[in-house]
C-alpha cells in the first residue's frame, strides 16, 4: 500500500463526499461503491448519498464535458462509477421513499443504434429523482406510442446521433399530434447534431444539448405541468 | 490507383490540412480525409483549374466546428478565385454546414456524409434501413484508424469500453476507394479489433465524381 493512499473510511463525511466527487472524474467504480456503503453505514439516507455524492460529482463531470475538458471515455467510465452507486442505492431508494420528480420514456430512434448520450440522460435523470423507462435503440413510432400509452410518463426523450435519423422525431411528434395526445407530454430531443431551430421546427418542447440540461430542463418542465394542473 | 504525389501524408492532412497552392481558378475547400482521393480524381480527368485547400480531418472529432471552419476558409479565399465549392457532405452539422454554404452562396457536396456519397448517396439510402448497425471506414480511415477510432474513443486507455462503444454494431464495412491488399488486411484488423465481423466493398469515388464534376464545369 502507498504512503499516501486514500483510507476512505477514515475521513470526516465532507472530505468523503469531496472525495467521492474525484473518484467519480476518476472513474473509479470499486471506490464510489466503498464510499457509498460508508456513507450508508454512516446513517446518509440513500437519497442524501445519491444527490450530495453521486449526483454532485457527475454533474462536474458533465460540466467539464461540455466544456471541452473531458471526452467520450472519461464520461463514460465516470457514468460506470456512478452506475456502480446507484445499483446500491436504487433498491434503497425505493424503500425510503424518496422524492419523486416524474416519469420519462426515453429511446434512440429508428435507425439509429448509438445510446452513449442517450444513457447518460437517463442515469442523470434518474438521479435527479425521476423514474425512467429506457427503450434503448431503433424504436420506431409504434413501439414509442406503445410505451407512452403503457406507461403514461409526464416525459418522451428522443436521441438521435445521425443526420439521417434525426427527421425519424418529427415523424414521432407527427404521430403523437394525429392521435391527439401531444399535449399529454412533455417532448425533449437531444444527440449531437440537433440544435434549438430543430427542436423547434419539429414540434418538440426542447432541445437539450446534454445530460445536464436534460435533468434542469424536465424539472422546470415537470413543475410548469403541475402548476397548470393545480392552477 | 496510387495515391496522387501531390498528397501531403495522412498526418498532416488530420492535424493541419492542406494550403491552397494558389492555381486555378475555381477553390475546392475540403476536408483533409478526401484529399487524396480528390486529387486523384482531379489528376485522372485533367482538371488542372481546381485549386485544393484541405482543412483539418480532425475537425469530425468536433463536427460542431466545422461550419465555422469552413465558413472562415470561404470568406478567406474567395476574392482569390472566380468561384468555391465546397467538399464537405453534411458530416454531422446538422443541416448548418448546408445552410451556411446556401448564405453565402457556394455550392456543396450532396449527402450525410462522406460514407453516403462513396457509396452513391441513392444506394447509401437504399441500404440505411438494413444497415445500420454497420461501422464504415474508408481509406484514410484505415489508414488513420488510431488517430479517429481508437485514441479518441479512449481504446488505447480504456480497451474494457468497447463493448459499450460497439456493442451496438455488429460489422465493420470497409468502403475502399483504391484496391490496396495492404489497406485491406489493415481493415480487417481494425474490424478484429472491435470486435466486429467484416466486410469489404469496394465504392471508387461514388458520387465525389460527378460532385466535382460539377465543381470543374465552373
Amino acid at each position: 500500500m502507498a504512503d499516501d493512499e486514500i483510507i476512505l473510511s477514515e475521513l470526516s463525511d465532507d472530505e468523503l463526499v469531496l472525495q467521492m466527487h474525484d473518484d467519480l472524474y476518476d472513474g473509479l467504480k470499486e471506490e464510489i461503491e466503498e464510499g457509498t456503503n460508508i456513507l450508508l453505514e454512516r446513517g446518509w439516507t440513500p437519497y442524501d448519498v445519491l444527490t450530495k455524492a453521486l449526483v454532485a460529482g457527475m454533474k462536474i463531470v458533465g460540466d467539464d464535458f461540455r466544456d471541452g475538458i473531458l471526452f467520450v471515455p472519461e464520461v463514460l467510465l465516470s457514468a460506470n462509477a456512478m452506475k456502480a452507486g446507484m445499483f446500491i442505492l436504487k433498491p434503497l431508494l425505493a424503500e425510503t421513499g424518496a422524492p419523486r420528480m416524474g416519469k420519462m420514456v426515453i429511446g434512440t430512434v429508428k435507425g439509429d443504434i448509438h445510446d452513449i448520450g442517450k444513457n447518460l440522460v437517463a442515469m442523470m435523470m434518474e438521479g435527479a429523482g425521476f423514474e425512467v423507462l429506457d427503450l434503448g435503440i431503433n424504436n420506431s413510432v409504434d413501439k414509442y406510442l406503445e410505451a407512452l400509452e403503457k406507461e403514461q410518463p409526464d416525459i418522451l426523450g428522443m436521441s438521435a446521433l445521425l443526420t439521417t435519423t434525426m427527421p425519424y422525431m418529427k415523424v414521432v411528434i407527427d404521430t403523437m399530434k394525429e392521435k391527439g395526445m401531444r399535449e399529454d407530454y412533455i417532448v425533449l430531443v437531444g444527440g449531437a447534431p440537433l440544435n434549438e431551430e430543430f427542436g423547434r421546427a419539429i414540434g418538440a418542447d426542447a432541445y437539450c444539448r446534454d445530460a445536464a440540461v436534460a435533468v434542469e430542463t424536465a424539472k422546470t418542465f415537470v413543475a410548469r405541468k403541475h402548476n397548470q394542473l393545480n392552477g | 490507383m496510387a495515391l496522387a504525389p501531390a498528397a501531403p501524408d495522412d498526418d498532416t492532412l488530420t492535424q493541419t490540412g492542406l494550403a491552397p497552392a494558389r492555381r486555378g481558378r475555381v477553390l475546392l475547400i475540403a476536408c483533409g480525409a478526401l484529399a487524396h482521393e480528390i486529387l486523384a480524381v482531379k489528376a485522372a480527368n485533367g482538371w488542372d483549374h481546381l485549386d485544393l485547400q484541405c482543412l483539418p480531418a480532425n475537425l469530425h472529432l468536433w463536427p460542431e466546428k466545422i461550419t465555422d471552419a469552413v465558413e472562415a476558409a470561404v470568406r478567406e479565399r474567395r476574392d482569390a478565385y472566380d468561384s468555391v465549392f465546397v467538399v464537405y457532405a453534411d458530416c454531422g452539422t446538422g443541416g448548418l454546414l448546408q445552410a451556411k454554404c446556401a448564405e453565402l452562396g457556394v455550392e456543396m457536396v450532396e449527402g450525410p456524409h462522406c460514407y453516403s456519397f462513396f457509396e452513391g448517396n441513392a444506394a447509401f439510402a437504399a441500404i440505411s434501413e438494413t444497415e445500420f448497425t454497420a461501422f464504415y471506414l474508408t481509406d484514410f480511415l484505415v489508414r488513420q484508424f488510431d488517430a479517429f477510432v481508437w485514441k479518441p474513443m479512449g481504446l488505447d486507455r480504456h480497451p474494457e469500453l468497447r463493448d459499450m462503444l460497439f456493442g451496438n454494431y455488429d460489422k465493420l464495412v470497409y468502403q475502399a476507394q483504391t484496391r490496396d491488399p495492404a489497406l485491406e488486411a489493415k481493415a480487417r484488423d481494425c474490424a478484429a479489433r472491435l470486435g466486429l465481423a467484416y466486410e469489404y466493398r469496394f465504392t471508387g469515388y461514388g458520387d465525389l465524381v460527378p460532385a466535382l464534376q460539377r465543381a470543374a464545369a465552373r
